[in-house]
């Protein structure tokens, strides 16, 4: 692969990761926020890969196959089907309206980009530069997380701090060793696999999985 | 002498560009009601009746409401002329229009700003509720796009390292590997967002329509009427016109005059007009297939086209 071809796939596949970050923040129907979460994977399984291709790293392009499999197909699946027949249901009330999520998702990604291009030119090179964009996935993930309600919205964000993570991981040194990848991806698998029980649980329990509504602890 | 065009050819060049707006404005919102009847089935009215119907308006007496003052009066003209100065300014046939020193990004921005401000002024001046309604909704979308417009067009300029837009297009003509990049793609997204929600089009607002739950624009402007009304429907079609212009020369620059000369005007006239055409036609083909947004979805749609924008500015701005 030629350096410029390399640097422009690189920047794409890892804009693609912020993109679809801000994608949640911006949609409100489960269904299609699922279907983001799966390009995010997909996304971040084409960063390792091209990394690993450009730097012949058999290690990487199997933490590339890893991320794609869970991240890209299983963990959105689980998710599609944990959500039950309400898949076409949205985020009616968040804490933070959409407008101004989005304002203060573009305020996170400035952040990111002043906090992380120190850390980048550490680096070096494309995948250094590429490094805010790691970080504002990481912040925008935990706005999510704060700003909804829905528990599918709060594992998605939970899920995108993970991915800001491994993003800046792969792009800061030649990505996590493969067994640490390896456990790292089913350790979310298995969280989320947890999350969705229990958020299973409680919507039989309650018939609604609204955290705010929960105001007293029961035996 | 070649490279240099004299004064005199340079302010032909930007005559030649008012002019042309001024035509093209009326006759591009025939052809995208013309285009737009067509899908629908019907046969629709000529091409050049919004020409007609401006002829007709400009007969008319003036009437003005009685409480309202001199800004009443004054908005049309004021809207009008921003987007006059805009067209001569900016590179819209040549990256060399006189005064294309002052076609800064910043400067334009502000402009189309100006006009738009002094038209709500215009719609609160006649103290009616609509205007009110009106120039409220008006600025509440203002709020987001030009922010919007200016930062999309931004990431354009960081490869070119200046806020010039005759310089940002001659540079992007010299770098053709500029015009496939990610962040141009977002920016394209950003600006065409944008310019749906600055003149006013579906799905953000539907200009064939007087519903007073969702008008916008005709709310603001309901209580002109003769001149004032024609200069006012003018000054929106040439803003239509510009804005179609530049996000053509800024994303798919070929074909404007880099250099002097008649033979490449007329040459950029053609090209101009075609990709402006292009894109007239293709937004009222989007236009037959989509519905209204609801209104307070509106702002959802814009500040989503502000993130657009300011990713596109970082990703420039960490890959430069």
């Amino acid at each position: 692969m030629s350096g410029s071809s390399y640097s422009s796939a690189l920047t794409l596949a890892a804009g693609a990761v912020l993109v679809s970050a801000v994608a949640t923040v911006w949609l409100a129907s489960i269904r299609s926020v699922i279907q983001v979460v799966a390009v995010q994977g997909i996304a971040l399984g084409a960063v390792a890969m091209i990394l690993g291709a450009h730097r012949s790293d058999p290690g990487l392009l199997a933490a590339a196959v890893v991320v794609l499999v869970v991240k890209g197909t299983v963990i959105p699946l689980l998710l599609g089907r944990a959500s039950g027949g309400n898949t076409g249901s949205r985020e009616s009330r968040p804490l933070v309206n959409v407008p101004a999520s989005l304002v203060a998702s573009a305020a996170l990604i400035m952040v990111a980009l002043v906090t992380g291009r120190g850390v980048g030119t550490l680096v070096g090179s494309t995948a250094g530069a590429l490094v805010p964009m790691g970080l504002a996935t990481l912040l925008i993930g935990f706005f999510v997380l704060v700003a909804r309600r829905r528990p599918t919205f709060q594992i998605v964000g939970l899920l995108m701090v993970d991915n800001g993570i491994a993003l800046t991981a792969f792009l800061c040194t030649a990505g996590f060793p493969f067994l640490i990848e390896l456990g790292v991806s089913f350790d979310i698998l298995l969280g989320v696999v947890v999350l969705m029980v229990f958020s299973q649980r409680l919507r039989i329990e309650f018939g609604d999985v609204d955290i705010d509504e929960l105001q007293e602890l029961h035996d | 002498m070649s490279g240099h065009p004299s004064v005199v050819a340079m302010t032909a060049n930007s005559l030649l560009q008012v002019i042309l707006v001024i035509l093209g404005g009326p006759l591009l919102l025939g052809l995208m009601r013309k285009v737009r009847c067509r899908m629908e089935g019907r046969a629709g009215p000529p091409i050049r009746q919004p020409l007609l119907d401006l002829r007709k308006l400009a007969r008319r007496e003036r009437t003005r409401p009685e409480e309202s003052s001199w800004i009443f009066p004054l908005a049309p003209v004021v809207l009008a002329a921003t987007i006059l100065v805009v067209a001569a300014i900016a590179p819209m046939l040549t990256t060399r229009p006189a005064f294309g020193w002052a076609a800064d990004l910043f400067a334009v921005v502000f402009l189309f700003l100006l006009g738009s401000v002094f038209l709500a002024l215009g719609a609160l001046d006649t103290g009616t509720a609509f205007g009110g309604m009106g120039a409220s909704r008006a600025m509440t979308i203002g709020a987001l796009t030009e922010p919007a417009l200016l930062v999309a067009i931004l990431a354009l300029s960081v490869p070119a390292r200046t806020s010039n837009l005759p310089a940002i297009i001659s540079q992007s003509l010299d770098h053709p590997a500029w015009l496939a990049t990610p962040q141009r793609v977002l920016a394209l997204v950003a600006f065409v967002i944008v310019i749906i929600a600055e003149s006013g089009r579906l799905p953000v607002d539907n200009p064939a329509t007087h519903l007073e739950l969702t008008m916008i624009h005709e709310a603001m402007v309901l209580e002109y009427g003769g001149p004032d009304l024609a200069l006012v429907k003018l000054a929106e079609s040439m803003r239509l016109v510009v804005l179609f212009t530049l996000l053509a020369n800024l994303f798919i620059p070929w074909g404007i005059a880099g250099a002097p000369g008649p033979s490449h005007l007329a040459l950029s006239v053609v090209a101009t007009a075609g990709k402006v055409a292009f894109l007239g036609i293709a937004m009222a083909a989007f236009e037959v297939t989509v519905a209204k947004l609801r209104l307070f979805r509106v702002p959802e749609l814009l500040a989503g086209a502000f993130v657009l924008a300011v990713l596109a500015v970082v990703s420039a701005l960490v890959v430069a």
